[in-house]
């Protein structure tokens, strides 16, 4: 009769450590068990979260260690509260945020609906869509950076080819106004096939008969749409926005490749300026609380997020 | 009698490791990656032979490299034994203890800072500024400067028609608003079948650059800092009249004679700019005027150079950097090794020689030192009127100020001169109150 692992393993361990363990409870081996994991989780994040805290309410310098700490209790927050600089920061993060998920999520949903569909070629079509999300992100900034060039860029010609407008009219990334779409575009060039891989898994769990017995009832494809693929991607679609929008919220070296928080700081995104407090002008008490009342939103729209996803897939 | 000799014999060996100095180490010297930093390696190849240290190099690209360098003094980093930091790192440097002062160094071995360009020792060595407290050797004397397509401002063509556009001949401007007139006169104009602009100039948003150029009209309107130096009352001086007119000028510089695109531009794009042939003129900093003469395409008899044109009065913005000994590395006598056989002018001859700025007086101060390079002369003339920014421990975060109201100003063209300059006068007065210095 073939022995199970389990009792292998039961086999395997000397006498002495079977002994000891033969006198542990089961709530004391889980323990054992989970204490490894505990203990890095409090060292590396529970820790760091408390230490940030702590200096939140403190001017300390990491580039001044020497120099006097100075507990200033909210003065960090009420100045980061009533900075106009940091309200527009947050704002371009906001409309970064709102219409990079709009479009990854139109365009995302559109094209795995349309891979879904059988036809010759699918597989291939999937690949290619999907190359953008495999590169690094400091080699499409990059790379973005020449496609937008007014003389000599790939993008800027496209355009004129379909406008007619000269070229080197306009300047993706040197316009306040056309700043902000330019790293729009790119991230969702980028992102939209993680979106659309996403869509698309939720599209194909859904089961054949679902649409068959629509059939009978005679229901408009229309209809189908709207009762039955939507709803039942829905669930996967919202998880999709989840990622991309946490993905996003911390956004960084797309940005910094692109247009360095310029012209201005008209794209300087909050994690932009975050780090330009914290390791540039090295105001750690500052960057501290900055990086709290950034953490406590993030933390509540995801938690109101997560309760609603939860509801959609209870339904 | 064979006592003696054996004792005589120890007495030579110990002499002779003397004279040699301390055992041999790999010492590290860290600084940006430009031309000069090329000029160093080939340079300190002889102290390696001296000295029986060898030199290892960390050099890292400007647009990165206070962020690195300044993370690694600020967490104690043994990378670097020698750094040739930015000169406006020396008030942290020497507040923090990142670099280890030299007055007693110096005076043990003869080295005098009056053997040295006065603008540089007061620069790149001194803090307090002015005091007698040096940490750093004048190493790379710098400022900005421009360079022009000689053989465009010489075609018959070209010159008549700018006769004709302004009364005057096309020459090199006597001031910066003759130099924004020659910069619009080129810009748009068909060059050998290809449009070409007016001037290359500084706009990068993310380390120094648009400060860098900016200063490079601020100084010659007359912008000072502070009303009484050391006092830190930058209210009427920061914004002065003076001040806002030349931040105008800059903007409408950047607006009317500047290639399309120019939103984030510094160092390497300034170079770009010149060599493909796009610009009549480039700013940049005499460091690159060896490298630029050079070039065999735009180069030799196409090019030339000129100091920064006054305007209410002479003024270069101050580029360059001192050497010091970080004061965490183990290896702080082969550092100061190093220092003392730099310090010497027939090696800082062979500095200049090689393409990099040598701050020794023996150099600069050589009857033939004006005619040994195209760009001596004007390095001569800028160094004698350079001024450069904050040098105090917050200047990161007061670089950053300007930066941000700067770009804001003039690429982003948002509200108006008398504001950008109202609002730095507030970030830089915050700045101060954290430190104490209000």
């Amino acid at each position: 009769m073939p022995s199970n692992p389990i009792d292998s393993a039961a086999r395997a361990t000397p006498e002495p450590v079977a002994r000891k363990i033969r006198g542990l409870s089961d709530r004391a081996i889980a323990w054992l068990f989970v204490a490894p994991t505990i203990f890095l989780l409090l060292a590396i994040n529970i820790f760091p979260l408390i230490w940030t805290i702590r200096l939140s309410f403190t001017n300390f310098r990491a580039n001044r260690p020497n120099r006097e700490v100075e507990w200033v209790g909210l003065r960090n927050y009420e100045r980061i509260l009533t900075d106009s600089d940091i309200w527009l920061t947050m704002q371009a993060t906001a409309h970064f945020l709102f219409w990079t998920i709009f479009f990854q999520v139109l365009i995302g949903f559109t094209l795995a609906w349309l891979i879904n569909r059988k036809f010759r070629g699918n597989d291939l079509w999937t690949t290619i869509i999907v190359l953008p999300m495999m590169l690094s992100p400091a080699v499409v900034g990059n790379f973005w950076t020449f496609l937008y060039q007014p003389q000599i860029g790939l993008f800027n010609y496209v355009v004129s080819f379909f406008t007619g407008v000269d070229p080197s009219s306009f300047e993706m990334l040197g316009s306040v106004t056309l700043a902000p779409w330019s790293i729009v575009i790119v991230d969702t060039w980028m992102w939209t096939p993680f979106v659309m891989l996403i869509c698309l898994a939720g599209l194909r769990s859904i089961p054949d008969y679902i649409y068959e017995a629509a059939e009978i009832d005679r229901a408009s494809k229309l209809r189908q749409f709207f009762t039955i693929t939507l709803p039942m991607v829905l669930p996967f679609l919202m998880l999709a926005v989840l990622f991309r929008g946490i993905e996003n919220f911390k956004m960084f070296d797309l940005v910094v490749q692109l247009t360095g928080g310029g012209p201005g700081s008209i794209t300087e995104v909050t994690s932009i300026n975050l780090k330009r407090e914290a390791f540039e002008k090295w105001r750690t008490g500052y960057a501290s609380a900055y990086a709290i009342i950034l953490f406590v939103t993030v933390f509540g729209l995801a938690s109101i997020y997560v309760k609603a996803l939860n509801k959609v897939k209870q339904r | 009698m064979r006592t003696a000799k054996y004792l005589a014999a120890t007495a030579l060996a110990v002499t002779g490791l003397g004279a040699s100095g301390a055992a041999a180490e790999d010492l590290t010297l860290c600084w940006a990656a430009w031309d000069p930093a090329n000029a160093l390696v080939e340079l300190s190849k002889e102290f390696e032979a001296e000295s029986g240290h060898s030199m290892n190099f960390e050099f890292v690209p400007w647009p990165n490299f206070a962020d690195r360098m300044l993370n690694e003094l600020n967490s104690g980093g043994k990378l670097c034994d020698l750094l040739i930091g930015d000169s406006q790192w020396i008030g942290g440097g020497a507040e923090s203890g990142h670099y280890v002062k030299l007055n007693d160094f110096f005076d043990a071995e003869g080295i005098s800072m009056d053997d040295f360009a006065p603008a540089t020792v007061y620069a790149y060595s001194t803090w307090p500024k002015g005091t007698p407290n040096y940490y750093a050797l004048p190493a790379m004397g710098d400022a900005n400067g421009w360079f022009y397509r000689k053989d465009w401002f010489s075609d018959p063509e070209i010159r008549a028609d700018f006769m004709a556009q302004t009364g005057r001949e096309l020459g090199e401007p006597k001031t910066q608003l003759e130099l924004l007139e020659i910069a619009q006169f080129f810009q748009g104009r068909e060059i050998d079948g290809n449009t070409v602009y007016g001037a290359a100039i500084f706009t990068e948003r993310g380390s120094e650059g648009i400060t860098m150029g900016v200063t490079g009209a601020l100084y010659p309107w007359g912008f000072k800092y502070e009303n009484t130096p050391g006092s830190y009352d930058m209210e009427g001086a920061v914004n002065s009249p003076e001040a806002i007119e030349a931040l105008e000028f800059y903007k409408e510089f950047y607006q009317t004679a500047t290639p399309p695109g120019y939103t984030n531009s510094y160092m390497g794009e300034s170079l770009d700019a010149f060599k493909s042939g796009q610009v009549a003129m480039a700013m940049n900093w005499f460091a690159f005027f060896p490298g630029l003469y050079a070039d065999p395409n735009t180069g030799g008899d196409k090019i030339d150079f000129f100091v920064n044109p006054p305007q209410n009065n002479e003024g270069s913005t101050l580029g360059g950097q001192g050497i010091s000994v970080v004061a965490y590395s183990d290896k702080q006598d082969a550092a100061l090794e190093y220092i003392k056989w730099f310090a010497q002018p027939s090696i800082q001859q062979k500095w200049w020689d090689l393409g990099g700025y040598s701050a020794h007086n023996a150099v600069l101060n050589d009857p033939g030192f004006k005619d040994s390079a195209p760009f001596a002369g004007d390095f001569l003339e800028a160094m004698a009127n350079v001024q450069d920014f904050w040098q105090e421990p917050a200047y990161a975060e007061l670089l950053l100020a300007m930066q941000k109201r700067l770009h804001d100003y003039i690429v982003a063209d948002q509200g108006t001169a008398k504001e950008a300059l109202d609002k730095l006068v507030e970030d830089w007065t915050e700045v101060f109150e954290d430190e104490g210095k209000l």
